[in-house]
């Protein structure tokens, strides 16, 4: 009598903290195929391909440039305005991207997670990550323009924290899949927060230094207590570290900034449990 | 004792009835914020105690099976029995509200084919989408590519985009992709129900060599009682989330169609049910009623009246014809009616049934009404299936009470013995 073995047990009630991340080391070529089937089939049949992933922040930056930096005046000292906008804009798109796009998981991909099992986080990953394609196109673009405005010498100063995009790309991502991943088990349930999601994110812009210059604000000086409040938004501190950086434009809070991280970190980790957690019967209410 | 592949212990599925979940954000706040206030939740219906007692569906109900390694098993049972939301839980892709699964072995789950097809992806992209999302790696999709691509018959359109792909092409690409995972357990849920008949047959073949000569484990769910019995070699029979039955498959089959002919009718009615788009409908069988009989179980040998009424658009002769099906759906025979004459309007006619020509068992028939041309060709008004009838032994029967089931289902008429002078001619 041989002693039986099982490979995997399916439970009725599960605890807390129950991630397939065992099944997750697995799933590299999933994951990496997901994201190309993302990426292939938005451009497909364009006549402009991934051209449109720099048409959208272009005409955005240049609305912001003339509405916003010119005629209202809440540009950026220092920088031309059409840069700074620039580097606001696509940061924050990455940023706003894996938010909704994560946060449609669920809703978005019932049919192929009603009927097949892997594991859910692939789902939320390869769709963070597929934004990285549309970014990077947009960052390629944005480079150029740094080079024009450096070699016109127009006040550009980029500097060693030029280094820290990686991190503030990733945290960006990683805070934006968070929210998309607790937006997404919460849908499950309850589809309201589908129609605050749209406005939302977009709310959410006004309250962050992307269409004006904080620092040319009298009212955000720093130590003042909105200015504290202001930082509090976790986004802030990364864009502007984005920012100064490559502009020099601007200042850096660490103090902040860590801050920033720690509410990055949070976020991530109760997405995570509410996602693994809704994964398992979202199928009955979705 | 033989190794295990799957372990079902008492699961029970629970689902809510009506608007599932139910709930709004607003709708789940105002109830607990009653619940705090010790007052009634206003979103219940008055005299309610509490959302849901009543409401509530048990899908599976302390249902618990085992299936050995490398066996094949057919799942049967009614719409509703719970055999889509087994193979669900099985494969994770819903959790039980009660009771515990156990798995031996990776899992392919075939509950649709072509899950994950995109339809702007090439077949070739398509292949390995599918066959990640099914749970293999590239390289083991590399190894088998070629392999998957010859069985699917579409080569030559490996790299034309899959919305370009006819119906039966995607499922032909999606199962090939399927059952050549190299998985330990297979769960299918009447994926061969679509491509055609050679290509149903190729499957069949494919996953009886798969599970014959590797050893793995198949569960399959399907109403075709044709492919259950080709495949499996064991069936199970659901019947409101529970075991109704475990065993052979000859006998779970005859179960599950006893538990389908409940009903003891001699009046079907057939006016409201779907037709075939090739029928014209001219004429269209309304109902058939066996007028002389108490129930529609019958002895051996027993003769009885029935009446057809059908409704004709204009006044035509037709003719009509029956095909009796076995109990598995396999047509045992034909029986010819003369030619009809309808008027405008409703129209009905009697028979006269004879059961002796067959074998004690469970029978459908399928009424079809056409008509020929001088040259013979047969235009169809209607065909459904209009009376189900079981003959019993009786009296008549002792030359078949020792029935073989490769004796088929009919008894053809007597042998005439030649005698006398005639043996020389």
């Amino acid at each position: 009598m041989t002693e039986q073995k099982w490979t995997t047990v399916v439970k009725a009630n599960n605890g807390l903290i129950d991630m397939d991340l065992k099944g997750l080391k697995n799933c590299k070529d999933l994951i990496f195929l997901f994201v190309r089937r993302t990426f292939v089939a938005k451009y497909k049949q364009t006549v402009l391909g991934p051209a449109w992933a720099v048409i959208q922040p272009f005409f955005t930056t240049v609305v912001y440039s003339v509405f916003f930096g010119n005629i209202a005046g809440l540009g950026a000292s220092g920088v031309p305005n059409f840069i700074f906008y620039l580097s606001g804009t696509i940061v924050w798109t990455l940023f706003a991207n894996c938010l909704t796009e994560t946060s449609h998981t669920f809703t978005g991909n019932s049919a192929i997670l009603g009927k097949v099992y892997f594991p859910r986080l692939v789902m939320p990953i390869s769709t963070a990550i597929s934004q990285f394609i549309g970014f990077f196109i947009q960052f390629a673009f944005m480079l150029c323009f740094m080079v024009y405005y450096l070699v016109t010498d127009a006040g550009l100063k980029p500097n060693i924290l030029i280094l820290m995009f990686p991190v503030v790309l990733i945290q960006l991502a990683v805070l934006g899949m968070g929210f998309g991943m607790i937006i997404s088990s919460l849908t499950t349930k309850y589809r309201d927060l589908t129609m605050v999601v749209g406005f939302g994110v977009s709310l959410w812009s006004y309250c962050s230094p992307v269409a004006y210059d904080m620092f040319s604000r009298s009212q955000l000086a720093p130590g003042s207590i909105f200015y504290n409040i202001y930082m509090l938004n976790p986004v802030t501190p990364a864009i502007n570290l984005f920012r100064y950086g490559f502009l020099g434009c601007g200042e850096v809070d660490w103090l902040f900034y860590g801050i920033s991280w720690i509410t990055t970190v949070i976020v991530a980790v109760i997405g995570a449990l509410m996602f693994s957690k809704s994964e398992k019967t979202f199928m009955d209410t979705v | 004792m033989d190794e295990l592949a799957i372990r079902v212990e008492h699961v029970s599925k629970e689902y809510r009835l009506g608007a599932i979940g139910g709930a709004t954000l607003k709708g789940e706040i105002q109830a607990k914020m009653a619940k705090l206030r010790h007052k009634e939740n206003p979103n219940l219906k008055i005299g309610e105690k509490e959302h849901g007692k009543n409401e509530r569906f048990l899908a599976l109900n302390d249902l618990s099976f085992d299936i050995k390694k490398g066996e094949t098993v057919g799942i049967i049972g009614r719409n509703g029995a719970g055999k889509s939301t087994i193979l669900k839980l099985i494969c994770r892709v819903t959790a039980p509200t009660k009771g515990n699964i156990y798995l031996n072995g990776r899992i392919t789950s075939m509950l649709e084919v072509g899950t994950g097809f995109h339809p702007e992806l090439t077949g070739r992209e398509n292949v390995y989408l599918n066959g990640a999302i099914l749970g293999m790696n590239k390289a083991e999709i590399d190894r088998k590519f070629d392999e998957i691509v010859e069985f699917s018959e579409v080569g030559q359109f490996i790299d034309t985009p899959v919305k370009r792909y006819s119906s039966g092409m995607k499922v032909k690409l999606a199962f090939a992709v399927a059952s050549h995972l190299d998985s330990e357990i297979m769960i299918m849920d009447e994926v061969l129900a679509v491509g055609d008949v050679a290509f149903q047959n190729k499957c069949i073949d494919r996953m009886k060599k798969v599970a014959e000569e590797e050893g793995r484990t198949i569960l399959y769910v399907s109403h075709n009682m044709a492919t259950v019995k080709s495949l499996c070699n064991r069936c199970i029979v659901l019947s409101h989330g529970q075991v109704a039955f475990e065993g052979e498959t000859e006998e779970a089959i005859a179960v599950y169609m006893q538990d389908e002919n409940l009903d003891n009718t001699t009046f079907f009615d057939t006016s409201s049910v779907k037709r075939h788009p090739k029928c014209s409908q001219k004429h269209l069988l309304q109902n058939l009623h066996m007028f002389e009989s108490e129930s529609c179980i019958l002895e051996y040998g027993d003769k009885f009246p029935f009446r057809i009424t059908w409704k004709s658009e204009n006044a035509d002769k037709l003719l009509m014809k029956m095909v009796i099906n076995g109990i598995d759906a396999t047509p045992v025979g034909v029986i010819f009616g003369g030619e009809l004459k309808a008027e405008k309007g409703i129209n009905s006619a009697e028979f006269n049934f004879n059961t002796s020509y067959l074998v004690p068992g469970k029978y459908t028939v399928d009424v079809i009404l056409y008509d020929e041309d001088k040259a013979g060709n047969m235009m169809f008004h209607d065909r459904t299936t209009a009376l189900r009838f079981t003959v019993e032994h009786g009296e008549k029967s002792l030359k078949l009470k020792h029935w073989f089931k490769n004796w088929g289902n009919a008894v053809l008429p007597c042998i005439e013995q030649i005698i006398g002078d005639d043996k020389n001619v």
